[in-house]
């Protein structure tokens, strides 16, 4: 089951990045998010994927799931989540005030 | 008394929290960031010495203990630095009211300040892997919010990339994490260090290391990974880019040092080396970059790049003299960059101009500015008695012990080319007939901006004039990061 995930979390960081290779800014912004998927799934799949009782002490059960994944992964799914939301703000703001969403057209150059 | 470990990060995240409540009323939120700033700065000073005096404070959060919960860890170090970051927040907001217009300081300017000291303080007490991802986290959002206050052109179109990259490079912070976790299973430093210790550091370690390297490496703008900094730091104002300069890389450097001191010190014929040619390119690059442009603000911001090159440079060689070097280095260039991006954000407002070529004899107009000025290149240079000199005096010696020439030789060349890069500003902006530049008829007066940065460059002076009285406090925070037992015993407390 490790090896499925493994493999599923390494598809969305090769269409992220895949993604975040592009020109157009909404693109980009969604790279952003598969990549962040990824390293979400990476979590979750790194504690090893234990099948058993939720982790509170009780009498009669020995197998308990891994509950630090879950925390660190709840954590930074809101944390991503923040982030992407200000960013899709951001570039929607940024190509208003600049005319375009072309990363190529964003370069600026030295005095302003 | 362990709850004064966790204050530096409580009092500025408070003071962030209640200064958006009236963040209309200037004057009021003005007088309060003073008076929180000033607070700030007495209580780190307070951690500080007491921490020199009776030895780390460890805050178990939750009363979870150690490896369990999450630590909040004031060692020597982490003291020292929050220490030096509250000097620089002191002086930034005495200067930002100045330096910012009326809308961006309306605009939660001082509630975003606030929570980026909480960020930085954060990251630098805290002795949990995961932890520091979160303060991460809590700095850039902070700096994101500081990066687009004004909503310029330029601003916004910066920020997306310095957000791009920062984002990307946190997701890979995450996954290098998890990897640790799936290693050593757990997130806390000082266990993660005590078991990567007891298996040496076998081959998938030291991979996870330099994963772990290349994420603060992007933040501390090492030599691959810094091409994203100079353009970002020049479009905010300048109190923010003084901010970012002075405290955002050196978190990442801070990171850098604690990890490959505590965590992953056994394969240092590697990773270290691999450091050693980094700081070498990280300075030639640096110095080329401040050299190709005529953009004041831009040199500045390239200048940022080298001073790392130094600070890493003392993580390669790895002895306790190049790291006591790197120490002083690091609380040196805190101050000073922070100087310097003032003192460039006041010559700017002073000309109205970034161009060189555009500027000249502005001595005539603001001699204590143009003084000031070229202090504060004599300091950033390393001239002897400043405080640059002394960092890198510990750091060659180091360098030349462990008989690492080549580093050397690089490190004194990029020291000349820093030097240069500065004067060209000095010559080109400040000599030259009172009458080169046309300025207003009502000349603008520096007023509150000059004596911050007085006083930070008069500390930074002192910093390098007093070394004697400073350099053995440094030399015991170095030996204190050379035994890492030290730290993990005073967390796990076996």
């Amino acid at each position: 089951m490790e090896i499925v995930m493994s493999v599923l979390a390494g598809l969305l960081f090769m269409t992220g990045v895949y993604n975040l290779l592009q020109k157009q800014l909404l693109r980009i912004v969604i790279g952003t998010a598969l990549v962040s998927h990824g390293a979400h799934l990476t979590i979750l799949t790194m504690g090893k994927l234990k099948e058993g009782a939720a982790p509170v002490l009780t009498d009669g059960v020995e197998n308990y799931t891994d509950p630090l994944p879950q925390a660190l992964i709840l954590t930074s799914i809101v944390i991503s989540f923040g982030v992407t939301s200000l960013l899709l703000v951001l570039a929607y703001r940024a190509s208003k005030i600049n005319h375009t969403d072309n990363m190529e057209k964003l370069r600026g150059n030295d005095y302003e | 008394m362990s709850n004064l470990a966790v204050l530096p990060i409580i009092l500025p995240f408070l003071a962030g929290i209640l200064v958006a409540f009236f963040h209309k009323n200037l004057i009021a939120s003005r007088i309060f960031s003073i008076i929180a700033t000033m607070l700030h700065l007495a209580l780190t000073i307070f951690v500080f010495l007491n921490v020199q005096e009776s030895g780390s404070y460890v805050l178990e959060v939750g009363g979870w203990e150690a490896p369990f919960g999450i630590v909040i860890v004031a060692d020597p170090l982490s003291s020292l630095l929050t220490m030096t970051t509250a000097v620089v927040a002191a002086a930034a907001v005495i200067y930002a009211p100045k330096s910012l217009s009326r809308i961006q300081e309306e605009f939660y300017f001082y509630s975003f300040f606030f929570l980026l000291i909480a960020g930085v303080n954060g990251a630098f007490l805290t002795g949990d892997l995961f932890n520091l991802f979160v303060f991460f986290e809590v700095l850039l959002m902070a700096s994101y919010g500081l990066i687009v206050l004004g909503n310029g052109k330029a601003q916004l179109r910066e920020s997306l990339k310095y957000i791009l990259i920062n984002l990307f490079s946190s997701m890979l912070f995450v996954t290098t994490i998890s990897f640790l976790y799936s290693v050593v299973g757990t997130v806390n430093m000082a266990q993660a260090a005590e078991r990567v210790g007891e298996v040496e550091q076998q081959g998938v370690l030291t991979v996870i290391g330099i994963l772990l390297f290349f994420v603060f490496a992007t933040k501390a703008a090492v030599f691959p990974l810094y091409y994203w900094l100079p353009s970002s730091y020049t479009v905010p104002n300048a109190v923010v880019s003084a901010l970012f300069g002075a405290l955002l890389t050196k978190v990442g450097v801070y990171s850098i040092l604690r990890t490959f001191t505590l965590i992953f010190n056994y394969e240092v014929g590697l990773t270290h080396t691999l450091f050693i040619y980094l700081a070498m390119f990280t300075m030639i690059f640096g110095v080329i970059g401040a050299l190709s442009t005529n953009n004041v603000k831009l040199i500045i911001a390239y200048n940022v790049i080298p001073a790392v090159g130094f600070m890493l440079m003392g993580i390669g060689i790895f002895t306790e003299t190049s790291i006591a070097g790197s120490i002083y280095y690091l609380v040196h260039d805190m101050i000073i960059k922070a100087v310097l991006f003032l003192l460039i954000g006041a010559v700017t407002y002073a000309a109205g101009t970034s161009d060189l070529k555009k500027m000249g004899g502005l001595i005539h107009h603001y001699p204590v500015l143009g003084w000031m000025f070229f202090l504060s290149t004599l300091v950033l240079a390393g001239i002897p008695p400043f405080s640059g000199f002394i960092g890198k005096l510990l750091l060659l010696q180091g360098g030349l012990n462990q008989e690492e020439i080549l580093i050397v030789i690089v490190a004194l060349i990029s020291s000349l080319g820093i030097l240069f890069s500065m004067i060209r500003i000095f010559i080109g902006g400040f000599w030259g007939a009172a009458d080169i530049m046309e300025l207003p008829k009502q000349k603008p007066s520096l007023g509150a901006m000059t004596w911050p940065i007085g006083i930070l460059l008069s500390l930074s002076i002192l910093l390098g004039v007093g070394a004697e009285m400073f350099y053995p406090a440094v030399s015991s925070i170095a030996d204190y990061v050379m035994n890492p037992e030290l730290y993990i015993e005073s967390v796990l407390k076996e």
